[in-house]
Order: C-alpha cells, then sequence, then structure tokens
C-alpha cells in the first residue's frame, strides 16, 4: 500500500501511470530521429573534427602550437581537465550520494546524469593525455607497468600519477554503474521491440540487457548490486578532486601551495556539475518533452544544491585572501594581489561573478524555478568555473618568485581548438546517448510513480 | 580379425605401376620437391630478416673509421690547442678544444697576460662561425650576382697580370685592413709592398682609438695607446668608456676591475667608479655613481673635471666648463684624494677632449700606476683621417687596386656605400674575406682566407706580449690564407705562410731567447703555451706637453651645455659587435646584457621622452619604428624605452643592417654606420646637431628574454648593500634574513625540514655566484650554449618566451628613489636613472628539489653528488617540474628543434651539415617534447672523475670546471666540491660542514656576504649567491 504525500511537491507530474513510463521513455529510443535532434548532433560532429584536426596538428608539431611558454607551463589543457573533471562530479553524487541518502528525487535525473559523467571524465583524459610532450610514450610509462628498463619505475610521490589512478578508478566504477543502472531499462526496450516485431532492435538490446529477465531473484540482485556500488562511488565523489587539488596543493607555487584546496575544489567540482546537469537537462526534457519527468520541481533542488556549493566555494575564494594577508607570506600576498589587480584581474573578477554572485541569485523563488534564468544562470556558473581554474593555473604561474621570469599568455587557436574537440565529443556522445540509451531511468521512475506523482483526476 | 584385402591407389600411374611411381614409392612425398625443411626455414628466416630490416630503414649517415689512426686523434678524447682569436681590432687569446678534429668550443688561455684567461660572448660564439653556411667554398671571380667560382691558379694569374700592368704604369695599390696585430702578416704585406712600391696599407678600425693616439701625440709626442692597470685605481672616472663592454681591452679591464671589487670580512675596501654617460652600458651598469650626459656636453664634462681637479692642484683652470653634472664634484675630491691610484678614462674620439684627460691624469700622477705609457698597445689603432682620405681617393678614381684585408668597409665605414660603388670603376678589386660580405660582393676578386680556426699567424696585442694561432682543423674548403695569397702575389717562390712565420720567429723571437736550445723546441713551446711574453719595458716618466687652451677652446666651440635638441649616440652591440660576426645565431639569440633583446635592432629612448612622444612599450614588447634623422642619414627603427638614458637622448647600436650576410642575420635592423661622421680628425660616434626624431606609426614586436624589469623589492631573489652598510656590521647587515614560522618564534628556513635530506659521502656540487664580480657580459651565457648544444629558437619563439638558454642573467634595476615597498604597481616601475643589478640564474640544485617529486616518470631525480639530473629518454613532458620550480630555469622542447626546416635560419648548428660540426658529442640534442636544464655540465663531472679513477687519485679541486666557470672573465662564477673543505668554493663560502653528518646536505655558509635565492621556501639550493655590494656613501636606494 502506498500513499500519495499532500505535503511534498509530486515528483512526477501529468498522472503518469507504469506504462507511460515505458512509453514516454521507450519511443525516443525507437523512433527515428528528429530533425532536431540530426542538427545537433551534426554540429556536434562538425565541432569533434575540426577539434580532432587541431589534436592532430599539435601531435605532429609539438606542444609549441600552444601558447605556452618557459614560465607557464600548463594553461587550458590543465584547465580544461579540471573543469571537465569537475563537471564530471554531479552524476555520482546524483547516483551514489543522493542514493544512500535515499533522495528519491534523483531518480529522474541519475541516467542523464551519470552520462554526463561518463563523457565529461572522457573529456578530462584528453587533455592529460594530450598535454604531455611526448604522448607516444607517456601513455604508458606514467603507469607502474613491469618493464624492460631495469628499474624504472612511476614516481608515487608524483601527484599526477595520484592522477593517472583517482581518474581511471572514478571512470570504471562509473561506467559499471552507469550500466548496471541501464539493464532494466534495455530489457523493456527489448521487450518492447520483441511486441513491435523489430527484431534487429531485439536482439541488439538483448545482447546490451544481458539477457534480463525481471525475475524477483534478479531485482534482488541488482538492488544490492547498485547499493554496493553506491557504497563505492561516495568516497571516490571525495576522492577524485582532492587528487586534482593535490596537483596543485603539493607544489611550491604561490597560489597553489595551500590546504584548503581539497575541499574546495570538491565543493567546486560539484557546483559545476550540477550546473553541467542542468544545462543538459532544460534541453533534454525539452528535446524530449520529458516535462513531467524532470519537473521544475527537480530543477529548484538542483538549484538549491547550486546555492550550497556556490556558497562553500565564495567562502573559500575568502579564506584564501584572508590566509594570503594573515600568513604574512610575501609571494603568496603577491600572487593574491596579482589576481585581484594584476593583468588577468578580468578572468579574476569574471570568477568572482560568476562563480560567487550569480548563484546567490537563486535565493529568489522566482528565479529558481524560472526555466530561462535557470538555464542561464546555469551556463554562467559553468563559465565561472573555468575560469576559476585558468585563474588558479595561469594567473599564479605567469607571475613567480623571480620577477625576471614573468611572462603572459596568450592562447592560440590549438589551445581553443583542444576545448573544441572536447565539446564536440562530449556532445556527440551525450547525442548518441539520448538517441539509443533511454535518458530516464524507467526501472526507479516506475517506483515512484505511485507515491510521487500527480493524482489523475 | 582379418587383413584387409582392400587395395587403395593413389592414381592411376599407380596402378599401371608406373617406373616413376615405383622410384618414389618408399617416399612419404613423392617425388622430391627440391626443398628440404632446412632450406624452408631458411627461406623464413631470410624473409622476416629482411622484411624487419626494411621496416626499420635507418638514414645513412656517412662515418667513416680512420684506415689509419692519426697519432694525436683518440675517438671520444678531446685535443686542446692554444690559439689566438682576432676578429677587426678585437684580440683574446684562447685554448681550441677539438673532438676528432673538429673545434667545438674555445675557452681562454690563462697563460695570457693580456686576456687573463678571460674570453668574451663574441669570443666564445666565434667556433660557430667556423661552421658557417654563408662561408665561401673557393675562390670566386666577378662582382656583384655575377660572380662565378674559379680556381686559385686562374685567379693568381689573373690578378698577378693585373698588378704587373698597375705596377708598369704606376698606378696606385691599396690594402684595407682592420688594425693588424700580427707582426708576421706585416711582413708578408711588406714583401708584397716591396714588389709593388705604390703600395699604400690603410688600417681603419670600425670604432678606433684614433683620438686616444692622436692626443698622446700631442701630449707626450708619439701616438701610443697605452696600457691601463685598474688594479691599481681606487677611484675610477669613466666618461663614456665602456671599459667593461666594448672599450679598449675590455676582457682585461673586466678582469682587473673585478679584483678591484672582492669584498670578503677581511678586506673590506673596492674601488669606486663613477660613469658618466649617456645610454646605459654595462660599465654604467656597475658603476657606483652614475649620471646621466648628453654627448654635447661630454668635453665640457671633462673640461670641468680637469677645472676641479686643477683648482686643487693650483693649477690654471680652462675656459671651458659646465656646471650642474651630477656627482661630478664629489668625483673630482675623491680623485684629489686618491691621486695616484686613480684613473680617468674617455670614450670620446675626439683628440682634444683625450689631451684634457691626460692632463687630469697627469695632474692626478696616475702615469706609471694606472696608465702605462710603458706598454703600448697595439689593437684599434685605425687611422680615421688616412681611411677617409683613401674613400676620397677610391672615388676620385685615383687607386687602380684594392685589397681587402680582414675588412669589410663596404658596411662598417661610414662612407662605405660610396667606396662600394667607387669599387666598380677601379681596375683590380680583391677581398680576401672568408665570407662573401659587402665588400667581397663588391669586390671583382673573391680569395676567401681560412676562418681564424683553421689559420697560423702571430699577434703582439702589446708591445713585448706575443701570441700565436694554429689551426684546429684542416681547411674546410679550399679557401687559401690571405698572407699567403700577398706572398704569391708579390710573386714570392716560397709562399707557404707557415714556412713564412716560423722563419720569422726564428728571426726576430728566437734570436731575443736566452734559454732555448734549439729553434724546434723553442717553437714547439711557444705553440703549447699559445703566448710569448716579455717583460714589460722600465716605465720612464713622460711629462705632459699638449696645448690645454687650444683644447679647451676648441671644446668650448664643439660642445655645447644647453643642447636642448635630440642627440643620437652610437655604439657597439654587445652581442653582435661590430657586425662582422652577425650571421652568428650565438650572438643574435644573446640577450642585449641591459636591455635584454634579442634578434633586433632599436633605438633607446628615455623615459621622459618616450611620454612625449606618446611611445609605450608593452609586455609583449610591442612598440613603433621611429623615424630617425641624423648625419643626413634617415631610418627607420624600433623604439625601446631605456631607463638610464639620457633625456633628449637615442642610442643605436652598430653590427646590424648587415645586406650580405647569409641567412642568419638577414633583414635584421638597420646599418647604423652612416649616421657616424668625421669631426676634428676622427670618427665622432655621436650626432649632436641636425637630429630629427619622428614617431612613425609602424608596429614592431621587440623579442626580449626578460620583459619585467624590477625585482620587486623581494630581497630574498636579490640581496644588496652599500659598503657602508657591510662595513657597519659585515656579519649582520642583512635587513631581512628570510625567516618562517615555528610554532612559537621565528627560525632559519633550513632549520626545519620534513626530510633528514640526502647524505653525499664522496662529493657534493656546489656552485657560487658573486653579485659583486659578475659584470653582465654574457660570455657565460654563450659558453653554455655551445658546451650544451642548446638550441637556439629564432625571433618568434623568444617572443614567444621559449629560449632555451641553460643560463640566463637576469638583471634588475631599481625603482624611483622614495617608492613604497608595500605598492606593488609602484614597485613594477624603474628609475629614470636606475641602479642595476644582474643575477646569472641556472638550475640550482636544489638538495629538496621540488621538480624532482612531481615528476610522474621519475626522469628528474637526485644524483648522490647533489645534482639535479634530467634523464632526457625517460621524460615524457608534463612540464609539472618546469612549473614546480622557482627559478624557472627549465627549459621545454617545443619543438623539434634538430633536423627541422623551419629552425634552418636560427640554428643552423642542428639543422645544417656543416653546423653540425659544432655540437659537443658528449651532450644529447634533445627531441621534442622533453624537459632540459642546466646539468652543472655533468660530462665535465664525469670526465675528470674518470681521469681520476684512472691514475687512482681523488679529483683534485679545478679539475672539473662547467662552461660558465671557465668562460667568466671576472670570476664571478665558483664551481666545486662542497664536501671538499680545501675547494675554493668551500673556501669561499667558508663552509663548514655539519659535525653530525659530514656529508649531509645542511652545510653552514659563514661568508657574511653568502645567501640563497627564495631560502625560506626551503628547497635548499646548492648554489650560493654572493650579496652584490655597491661603493656608495649612503644607504641603498630601494629596489
Amino acid at each position: 500500500m502506498q500513499a500519495t504525500s499532500s505535503l511534498r511537491e509530486p515528483l512526477i507530474t501529468g498522472g503518469k501511470t507504469v506504462a507511460d513510463v515505458s512509453h514516454d521513455i521507450s519511443r525516443h529510443v525507437e523512433a527515428k530521429p528528429a530533425k532536431s535532434w540530426w542538427m545537433a548532433f551534426g554540429v556536434s560532429l562538425v565541432l569533434l573534427i575540426y577539434g580532432f584536426y587541431c589534436v592532430c596538428y599539435l601531435l605532429w608539431n609539438g606542444i609549441g602550437a600552444w601558447g605556452l611558454n618557459k614560465t607557464v607551463g600548463w594553461a587550458w589543457d590543465i584547465t580544461n581537465f579540471v573543469w571537465w573533471v569537475g563537471i564530471g562530479h554531479a552524476g555520482t553524487l546524483i547516483s551514489a550520494v543522493l542514493l544512500l541518502f535515499r533522495q528519491k528525487w534523483r531518480m529522474s535525473i541519475n541516467r542523464a546524469a551519470e552520462a554526463m559523467t561518463i563523457f565529461a571524465v572522457i573529456c578530462a583524459a584528453t587533455f592529460p593525455l594530450v598535454h604531455m610532450g611526448r604522448l607516444w610514450l607517456g601513455f604508458y610509462w606514467a603507469l607502474p607497468l613491469p618493464n624492460a628498463f631495469g628499474s624504472l619505475w612511476a614516481n608515487f610521490n608524483s601527484p599526477l600519477l595520484w592522477d593517472v589512478f583517482a581518474i581511471s578508478t572514478y571512470f570504471s566504477v562509473s561506467l559499471v554503474f552507469w550500466y548496471i543502472g541501464l539493464i532494466p531499462d534495455f530489457a523493456v526496450i527489448r521487450d518492447r521491440a520483441v511486441r513491435q516485431g523489430n527484431k534487429v532492435r531485439a536482439l541488439i538490446y538483448n545482447g546490451l540487457s544481458f539477457g534480463w529477465d525481471g525475475a524477483a531473484k534478479t531485482w534482488m540482485r541488482y538492488e544490492s548490486v547498485a547499493l554496493i556500488l553506491a557504497g563505492l562511488s561516495t568516497p571516490l565523489v571525495l576522492s577524485v578532486h582532492t587528487i586534482v587539488s593535490m596537483d596543485f596543493a603539493t607544489s611550491v607555487v604561490p597560489g597553489w601551495h595551500t590546504t584548503i584546496f581539497p575541499p574546495y575544489f570538491v565543493a567546486g567540482a560539484i557546483f559545476s556539475g550540477f550546473a553541467m546537469v542542468l544545462t543538459l537537462l532544460i534541453i533534454t526534457r525539452k528535446v524530449f518533452k520529458l516535462e513531467d519527468y524532470i519537473t521544475i520541481y527537480h530543477l529548484e533542488l538542483m538549484n538549491i544544491i547550486i546555492i550550497v556549493t556556490g556558497s562553500v566555494v565564495g567562502i573559500a575564494y575568502i579564506t584564501e585572501f584572508f590566509i594570503a594577508w594573515y600568513g604574512q607570506v610575501p609571494a603568496e600576498q603577491y600572487a593574491f594581489y596579482n589576481r585581484m589587480q594584476g593583468p588577468y584581474w578580468w578572468a579574476y573578477w569574471s570568477m568572482m561573478t560568476c562563480n560567487v554572485i550569480s548563484p546567490q541569485l537563486f535565493w529568489f523563488k522566482k528565479i529558481r524555478t524560472s526555466i530561462v534564468s535557470t538555464f542561464i544562470l546555469s551556463i554562467i556558473v559553468n563559465i565561472g568555473m573555468w575560469f576559476e581554474r585558468f585563474v588558479i593555473i595561469v594567473t599564479s604561474l605567469h607571475r613567480e618568485y623571480l620577477p625576471s621570469g614573468w611572462t603572459m599568455f596568450h592562447p592560440t587557436m590549438y589551445d581553443i581548438g583542444e576545448y573544441v574537440f572536447t565539446f564536440g565529443l562530449f556532445f556527440t556522445l551525450f547525442f548518441l546517448f539520448a538517441k539509443f540509451f533511454p535518458v530516464i531511468n524507467m526501472a526507479e521512475v516506475k517506483s515512484i510513480v505511485k507515491s510521487s506523482s500527480e493524482k489523475k483526476h | 580379425m582379418s587383413k584387409s584385402t582392400k587395395t587403395y591407389w593413389k592414381g592411376l600411374p599407380e596402378l599401371k605401376n608406373d617406373p616413376a611411381v615405383i622410384k618414389n614409392a618408399d617416399k612419404e612425398f613423392g617425388e622430391d620437391p627440391g626443398h628440404s625443411r632446412r632450406d624452408f626455414l631458411k627461406m623464413m628466416g631470410f624473409s622476416v630478416a629482411a622484411v624487419s630490416l626494411a621496416a626499420c630503414e635507418a638514414p645513412i649517415r656517412k662515418a667513416i673509421p680512420y684506415v689509419n689512426k692519426p697519432v694525436d686523434v683518440d675517438p671520444g678524447i678531446p685535443n686542446y690547442y692554444a690559439s689566438t682569436y682576432v676578429n677587426g681590432g678585437d684580440y683574446c687569446s684562447i685554448v681550441v678544444k677539438t673532438r676528432e678534429g673538429r673545434p667545438i668550443k674555445v675557452d681562454g688561455n690563462s697563460l695570457s697576460n693580456v686576456t687573463l684567461g678571460g674570453t668574451s660572448a663574441q669570443v666564445e660564439a666565434s667556433v660557430l662561425s667556423l661552421y658557417d653556411n654563408y662561408r665561401l667554398r673557393g675562390p670566386k671571380i666577378g662582382a656583384g650576382e655575377t660572380s662565378k667560382a674559379s680556381d686559385w691558379e686562374t685567379i693568381d694569374k689573373e690578378v698577378i697580370a693585373k698588378l704587373g700592368e698597375i705596377a708598369t704604369k704606376g698606378g696606385q695599390i691599396r690594402i684595407v685592413s682592420n688594425t693588424i696585430l700580427s707582426p708576421s702578416t706585416k711582413a708578408a704585406i711588406d714583401v708584397f709592398k716591396a714588389k709593388y712600391p705604390t703600395t699604400q696599407h690603410i688600417q681603419y678600425d670600425q670604432v678606433s682609438n684614433y683620438g686616444i693616439a692622436k692626443a698622446n701625440e700631442a701630449s707626450f709626442g708619439s701616438a701610443f695607446i697605452p696600457s691601463y692597470d685598474f688594479t691599481k685605481a681606487k677611484t675610477i672616472v669613466s666618461i663614456g668608456a665602456d671599459f667593461l663592454g666594448t672599450w679598449g681591452s675590455s676582457i682585461e679591464f673586466s678582469k682587473q676591475f673585478a679584483s678591484t671589487r672582492d669584498i670578503t670580512d677581511t678586506k673590506r675596501e673596492m674601488s669606486r667608479l663613477y660613469q658618466f654617460e649617456t645610454t646605459l652600458s654595462l660599465t654604467g651598469a656597475n658603476a657606483d655613481y652614475r649620471s646621466m650626459i648628453k654627448p654635447s656636453q661630454e668635453g665640457l664634462v671633462v673640461a670641468q673635471l680637469y677645472n676641479l681637479v686643477a683648482a686643487k692642484a693650483g693649477k690654471a683652470t680652462l675656459s671651458a666648463g659646465i656646471d650642474k653634472i651630477q656627482h661630478l664634484e664629489k668625483a673630482a675630491n675623491e680623485l684629489w684624494e686618491n691621486r695616484g691610484k686613480s684613473l680617468v678614462i674617455s670614450g670620446s674620439n675626439d683628440k682634444d677632449v683625450q689631451l684634457v684627460v691626460n692632463a687630469i691624469n697627469d695632474a692626478l700622477g696616475n702615469y706609471g700606476v694606472t696608465i702605462l705609457p710603458n706598454i703600448p698597445t697595439y689593437f684599434r689603432q685605425g687611422n680615421d683621417e688616412a681611411m677617409a682620405a683613401f674613400v676620397a681617393e677610391a672615388k676620385e678614381g685615383k687607386v687602380d687596386a684594392i685589397f681587402f684585408y680582414n675588412s669589410n668597409p663596404v658596411y662598417d665605414h661610414p662612407m662605405g656605400k660610396e667606396l662600394g660603388e667607387a669599387l666598380k670603376n677601379v681596375a683590380l678589386t680583391v677581398s680576401t674575406s672568408y665570407t662573401e660580405d659587402e665588400s667581397a660582393t663588391a669586390s671583382a676578386y673573391k680569395t676567401p682566407d681560412h676562418h681564424y680556426l683553421e689559420s697560423w699567424n702571430d699577434f703582439e696585442p702589446k708591445k713585448n706580449f706575443f701570441s700565436l694561432s694554429q689551426p684546429a682543423i684542416t681547411p674546410i674548403f679550399k679557401t687559401r690564407q690571405a698572407q699567403q695569397s700577398f706572398l704569391v702575389w708579390a710573386g714570392e717562390a716560397n709562399n707557404d705562410y707557415f714556412e713564412f712565420l716560423s722563419s720569422n720567429w726564428r728571426k726576430t723571437q728566437f734570436a731575443r731567447a736566452t734559454n732555448a736550445v734549439d729553434f724546434q723546441s723553442f717553437w714547439d713551446k711557444c705553440l703549447y703555451d699559445g703566448v710569448l711574453e716579455y717583460p714589460a719595458d722600465a716605465y720612464s716618466a713622460v711629462s705632459f706637453a699638449g696645448d690645454l687652451s687650444a683644447a679647451a677652446s676648441r671644446i668650448s666651440s664643439n660642445y655645447s651645455a644647453a643642447n636642448t635638441g635630440f642627440e643620437v649616440v652610437i655604439y657597439e652591440s654587445y652581442g653582435v659587435g661590430n657586425g662582422s660576426q652577425a650571421n652568428n645565431p650565438l650572438l643574435q639569440e644573446l640577450p642585449d646584457p641591459i636591455t635584454k633583446a634579442t634578434w633586433d635592432h632599436y633605438v633607446t629612448i628615455s623615459q621622459k621622452d618616450a611620454k612625449e612622444l606618446g611611445l609605450d612599450n608593452d609586455a609583449e614588447g610591442n612598440t613603433v619604428l621611429l623615424s630617425i634623422t641624423a648625419n643626413g642619414k634617415t631610418e627607420k627603427i624600433a623604439a625601446l624605452i631605456q631607463p638610464g638614458q639620457a633625456p633628449k637622448t637615442l642610442g643605436i647600436a652598430l653590427g646590424y643592417g648587415r645586406t650580405k650576410v647569409g641567412k642568419v642575420a638577414e633583414n635584421i635592423g638597420v646599418n647604423a654606420y652612416p649616421f657616424l661622421a668625421l669631426v676634428n680628425g676622427s670618427i665622432s660616434f655621436a650626432a649632436t646637431t641636425g637630429v630629427k626624431v619622428e614617431k612613425t606609426t609602424d608596429p614592431f614586436q621587440l623579442a626580449q628574454t626578460q620583459i619585467h624589469h624590477t625585482y620587486m623589492g623581494r630581497e630574498n631573489v636579490v640581496q644588496e648593500a652599500t659598503l657602508e652598510e657591510f662595513n657597519h656590521n659585515p656579519l649582520h647587515f642583512r635587513e631581512e634574513a628570510p625567516k618562517i614560522s615555528d610554532w612559537d618564534k621565528k627560525v632559519d628556513p633550513n632549520s626545519l625540514s620534513l626530510w633528514k635530506g640526502h647524505e653525499y659521502n664522496n662529493h657534493h656540487w656546489g656552485m657560487a655566484v658573486d653579485l659583486n664580480s659578475c659584470t653582465g657580459c654574457g660570455a657565460c651565457v654563450v659558453a653554455c650554449n655551445v658546451e650544451n648544444n642548446v638550441a637556439l629558437v629564432g625571433k618568434q619563439e623568444v617572443i614567444n618566451r621559449r629560449e632555451m638558454h641553460w643560463l640566463r642573467i637576469d638583471r634588475y634595476y631599481s625603482n624611483p628613489e622614495g617608492t613604497d615597498v608595500d605598492n606593488y604597481d609602484a614597485l613594477e616601475v624603474a628609475a629614470e636613472n636606475p641602479e642595476v643589478v644582474f643575477q646569472p640564474m641556472m638550475c640550482q640544485h636544489c638538495n629538496n628539489a621540488p621538480c624532482e617529486t612531481v615528476c610522474p616518470v621519475a626522469a628528474t631525480t637526485h644524483s648522490s653528488e647533489g645534482l639535479n639530473q634530467m634523464t632526457y629518454n625517460r621524460c615524457i613532458g608534463t612540464r609539472y617540474c618546469a612549473n614546480n620550480c622557482p627559478y624557472k630555469v627549465r627549459r621545454f622542447n617545443w619543438f623539434k628543434y634538430h633536423d627541422n626546416q623551419q629552425f634552418a635560419q636560427s640554428n643552423p648548428a642542428m639543422n645544417t651539415d656543416l653546423g653540425r660540426m659544432v655540437l659537443n658529442p658528449d651532450v644529447t640534442v634533445r627531441s621534442r617534447g622533453v624537459m632540459e636544464k642546466c646539468s652543472f655540465c655533468v660530462q665535465n663531472i664525469q670526465a675528470g672523475k674518470l681521469s681520476a679513477k684512472r691514475e687512482r687519485r681523488p679529483v683534485k679541486d679545478g679539475e672539473v670546471t662547467t662552461a660558465c666557470m671557465a668562460s667568466c672573465t671576472t670570476g664571478a662564477i665558483v664551481f666545486g666540491d662542497l664536501n671538499n673543505p680545501e675547494s675554493r668554493i668551500s673556501k669561499l663560502l667558508q663552509i663548514e660542514l655539519d659535525p653530525n653528518r659530514k656529508n649531509g646536505i645542511d652545510k653552514i655558509a659563514h661568508n657574511p656576504r653568502a645567501y640563497r635565492v627564495i631560502e625560506e621556501i626551503g628547497v635548499k639550493p646548492n648554489v650560493y649567491y654572493l650579496t652584490k655590494i655597491r661603493n656608495k656613501d649612503e644607504k641603498k636606494a630601494h629596489a
């Protein structure tokens, strides 16, 4: 017996039945893609191809194709890397942490968020790869593989090596978690295909669903696996960005060398991840007409998380400044002065405006329940988070201890091109996902259709 | 079981009992296929091998082993030959390092008492000029573009025929050269002259000391250029003489000057240098007191100084003079206090100015102490007037034959263009230049001389100081030594120059030798040492007899105290010098010591004038061209705003604007020689009237290696103090030794560490850099480039801030007086007339190296001897190490700099077959995508350790040097073993070993001047710096 709460906002609107859920979500997989899908996919593919050219140019000619120099050894490459990894945080947080906390509102959004995580991590991983001077050796030398070079081994002191492990672990666990969740839904599509007499689709989705039979025993195992994976993923949400932050925190660079980085980076990652989920879901619910499943209420809850994490990030910024002043280390004081007043002041103030000021607008109910303003702010937040990484990396490096080495960084078309490449990759993958995979976890949503949906009139 | 009766046949032949079948019935496979299993394996083996060989096709490089190994060439072991560098009027006694018969490095010859083992950037770079692709491959006939390759017989026949014609009709023959220091060359020219008596030998120099010679003639009756002894000078006043950079025997002067700047807690005095100059020169940058004057005031400043000194000496003052020159009175007072141990010099080429300088030195009694007329020097003795007369003659068509030897006047003479035109009407024009330069192009016969590293010669840079040069390589091309050419053309049967030279020495030097047994051993000894020196003549007092009042009245009329217009000063570039080595990329990419610009020609302009003209140099070096008219010539040159430039003056370097020069220096800058003019009998290096400056809108981007010019008040980077402060308390004069916070107190940063630190049981290599002796000249930068095969990247990549120099010299200006040290924006502004400090910066080989921990693949690691070492093969190029290097000394290979046509222009040493010969075989040429940095010349350390091991002894101190230390004329860089208490570095730094851990990293340097850069971050570098001490009365100005 289930009762519908009269206090809570319904999570599913439109008075959906269980059959509606299957139908609404599966039909996008079954139907021919819409013109709008083709257009979006085409644009993504063009970006991907252009970006791929830039990547090839870079690999053929050398890292000199970028605008880096003797003082600024990382700029857009690692900025983009951290940015994408950060974005990749929301998926796991939504599916794992919120699962453990029994937040049912995650059910409509976790699938897309997890897909986003996986694609974002793939995009992120391209940067550490292409930024290497000798990718053809680096891609396997950075792993502790037994080799014929004598006693050569990876350097476990290096945060870059920690990154390799953190990212690859996160990626594998997220991928498995996501796929496990997809299995019952693939089975739904298979079953529908069988009924519709589409043998090819039935065959493919049967394979993808690993022959899911829907037995009670299978469901039981499915639930246990999901719970275990959620338990495994939860610490990863914290560890990945903690380790990424250590790329900076363990160095001696003023502006990097701070102990606040791990929590500050994790908060920032969730902040940007949720913003990206919002951007994508607002488009998806519109394109696939899923407004009843991804409701304003969902968006509002996510906006609240954005206020919280945005405020954490804001406090972290202020704390950094306070410590720079309080710590009385001249190089650090200058580094923070230079952020605000130096040649890259515009990047700093863009970051402050986008990350600290703009999310505070969500305190207004009107703004946080408006789709247009949510969409705009979600993009602004991600612009701000990109600038945050740029500010940390470039403005710290370009003016360090010895003024003789101070330089400026100017991006070239290849810096931009590699970023475009990841956008192309991300959206190409996302659109393929949206077309061929169920974008909402049907199995889970069905569990709340009764308890948390609008009453049928 | 019954036996089967069935029979099966393999085919009809078997059924029919065909004989062929019966024959092979016992063989499993029937008829023998002709190939055995072994054949199959053989063929397979061959195919696999062939396919694999074809797959890994290696480029074919010719490496031909010796059939008979030469006795003195051991592959892998360098040979050293003493020799002599001469270029134009510059001289340096050197030791050439050769590997497998190829000269790869030039070092100073410490046996020479002229250059004292020092070198300069140009000397260090000259080894690459040997492998210049623009060198003439052989003799050529025909002027201009139509010239054709020829052979020596044809050319000799034609030249001798033409000379014969000219001689019969009594035509005029001229040999034009820079100052010739070589007695034997002069003798060879004399042989030529004897054959053709109408020959005149004209000597000129791009930058001559003609004014000094003329003044000495007027003062003492003999036109000599004296030696100077800066070691005895307590007060030095220089009026525009850049004696540490380009004036006179600058290598020798640098060494002497540095010895007076050495400060320890026991020797607490040093010389004081006053510099009065227009453009900020290397000497001005090292001066204790520097005043800005305009060139139009120069003569008056000297006259005023005379007046001030004369007033004290009770002599009559002069009619000329000038007031309100900063520090002049103070300088005069100190000169008088230190009379007899002071020195006044002037860079002016005006004989009247030099006459007054002579009078001042005479009044101060400096002759015989700091000025040595008894040791006349012979370089830069060019005669400006004779050269001007020659050009006029040539223009008038009065000359029938011209031979250019060791000179290029079509480019580097103010009237070079006219001379070039006139050459068309001269019956016989011959150039012996080893490249097809401007004069060679304009000459009908190009008879290339050897490069100096391929030549025999002798030199006498100073009276009684001789040196030899010997070939360090067989001539690479079909060139012939110019002296031999002269002998051939003079019709000498014995025209071999080596024979000529040695017989000349037999006649002159061997005759003087007192203890030599036979000529051969005498000769071998001289060749081995490279130098032959006799005691100087005794000083016999000179008496000044110049006509001061006439000079003063000419000064009054030629100079002006209040010229309001713009004035131009022309100076020799520190990199490309007078332009003769312009095609050397090592020099083009060497940052100018002051401006830090590379690959560029520019005009320096004061901050004030720049403001008035609305000029700005942004952080990326963007500027505009200025249109400058001087001496009736107009040129457009990029503007560079230069602190220390006197207001209303401009500085323009010589050495650029070459037109026939080769790929490297093509299209760089404009030729500044035409701005020069003959004034008062000698070439004046300033234009004081008729100068027009206009700003254009043509954009230009300067390539500077340093774009931030002050040290932002960071005393943990650069420490300086005044002598006053040092003497007040030598042990605790440092105001703010960095401290870090422990729980309850502030402590020395070196006392806190998470780690116990390395222990170095054998050697502990370290370096000390004395900021007081470093003049910033840049010789070490070039030496490092040559020794370590450092890639040269060209102008665009310098603009992209990707120069590869392992060793750089940071140059910082002070802020204006009274700058608030807490105002970061104000700290970025350099003073109008700044104090300058130079800080050589290379890998600090930190004991707690931040680069080592962050490398994911352990490509940069710590050696057991304290070196931070780079394993290029292992590097994957994440650049994390460079980001985490607080000193920013790591250099990344952004592109493939070798075997890449993109860099052929800037880096011929790695991209052309000829250029590659200069590479040091002991050092890897780095590939794209890897990090590199200073290795403390680890190849030298290994070589030193190996030879010590072979001889079963410990490494001796001084046996292992780094290229920078070896090249440093002033001895500012000392490298050695910190574990060895007897080593020079341990003594210099007064190292105390930790009694508990003798070989540990924590060694205490008791030298009160010793500090390490940004000590507070605890990386514990192995490079120590010694605080710069300025000899000032006041407390230091804030930097």
